[in-house]
């Protein structure tokens, strides 16, 4: 069930003070990303100001990637704008788990919603998968405390000083999507979904768009509905 | 900025809000439907492990195996065995970068 809708002031606080904590690490490993998108949109012939605002208000990592590598490859807005909206399309179905954790109306919900980003969904949620929505908060906080100062010095600085390839950076995402990966596996029927998506993810690369693979892994959810009733 | 790039960034920014948005606005206040609830608990595994390969294993449209590929791995087994996030990304980007340097 939703948590109760009156948590005490005291509790509310512990949660943010955990998801901020808990959020640090991925924050750190946030700031050298977005340092790398920084560089990347810069050199992309974004211009900095533009790089610094998407960081601002776009803030998600993988779309921001995927806009700006449709348009070095010298691709349209348009298909950026598509392509990006696709490689988000994942948060349909996290907002959908994470909705009845959510309180207020629906603006207010909507609003709360833009807390999600990939590491804080994953760790805002319980083993039984109930959320608690102020470690969400605290967690996407200390995340994009980093995300914005990260494509700043990005952008500012360039590719002459920093290349993000021979440094490894683009490792870092998959990396981080891993480590929070396993702390999913336990239980043998988590890892049979992962397999799952795994396996839909890999065989749509060479036949679907961008970010199409990754949503479509979903469907290994599906396995949830089976023995359901048991 | 040119007009151009202000163009994308807030479109991409009002896809990302709506894309989030939806989810909230259509299922919040309530629990949700059991068939639907037992579908999003296994949401993560099949997602996490999406992005993983997507990124690791693929290079675009194109299934790739590269420094990265073996970057990420070592960073899964330094988290299998219990490494902090912060350490499973240093040896991520280190073996990558090593690798690049040698190649």
């Amino acid at each position: 069930m939703p948590d109760a809708p009156n948590r005490s002031d005291a509790a509310v606080r512990a949660s943010l003070r955990a998801g901020l904590r808990a959020g640090v690490p991925f924050a750190l490993a946030g700031g050298l990303l977005s340092l790398s998108f920084g560089v990347l949109a810069e050199g992309a012939g974004l211009g900095a100001p533009a790089a610094i605002l998407m960081a601002a208000i776009v803030f998600a990592g993988s779309a921001q990637f995927a806009a700006v590598g449709i348009i070095a490859a010298g691709g349209g807005i348009g298909t950026a704008v598509v392509v990006a909206t696709l490689v988000n399309s994942r948060f349909l179905p996290m907002g959908v788990a994470l909705a009845p954790y959510l309180s207020g109306g629906p603006l207010r919900r909507a609003i709360q919603g833009q807390a999600v980003v990939d590491a804080s969904w994953a760790l805002a949620r319980d083993a039984d998968g109930h959320f608690d929505r102020h470690f969400l908060f605290g967690c996407t906080a200390v995340q994009y405390a980093t995300w914005v100062p990260g494509t700043v010095v990005g952008a500012l600085v360039g590719g002459g000083l920093i290349d993000p390839d021979a440094l490894g950076l683009d490792a870092i995402f998959p990396a981080v999507f891993l480590v929070l990966l396993i702390s999913e596996l336990g239980g043998l029927r988590n890892r049979g979904v992962a397999l799952g998506g795994a396996l839909i993810a890999i065989a749509l690369v060479p036949l679907a768009p961008s970010g199409v693979p990754v949503v479509a892994a979903s469907l290994a959810a599906l396995y949830g509905l089976r023995g359901r009733d048991r | 900025m040119t007009s151009e790039a202000a163009l994308l960034v807030l479109a991409c920014a009002l896809s990302t809000a709506a894309v989030k948005a939806a989810g909230p606005i259509a299922f919040g206040g309530r629990p949700l439907p059991g068939p639907v609830a037992a579908v999003v608990g296994l949401l993560a595994p099949a997602l996490l492990a999406a992005l993983v390969v997507t990124q690791a294993l693929a290079d675009g449209q194109r299934l790739a195996i590269g420094p990265d590929t073996a970057g990420v791995a070592l960073a899964g087994i330094g988290a299998w065995k219990g490494a902090s996030v912060i350490v499973c990304v240093l040896i991520a980007g280190a073996v990558t970068a090593l690798l690049r340097l040698l190649a």
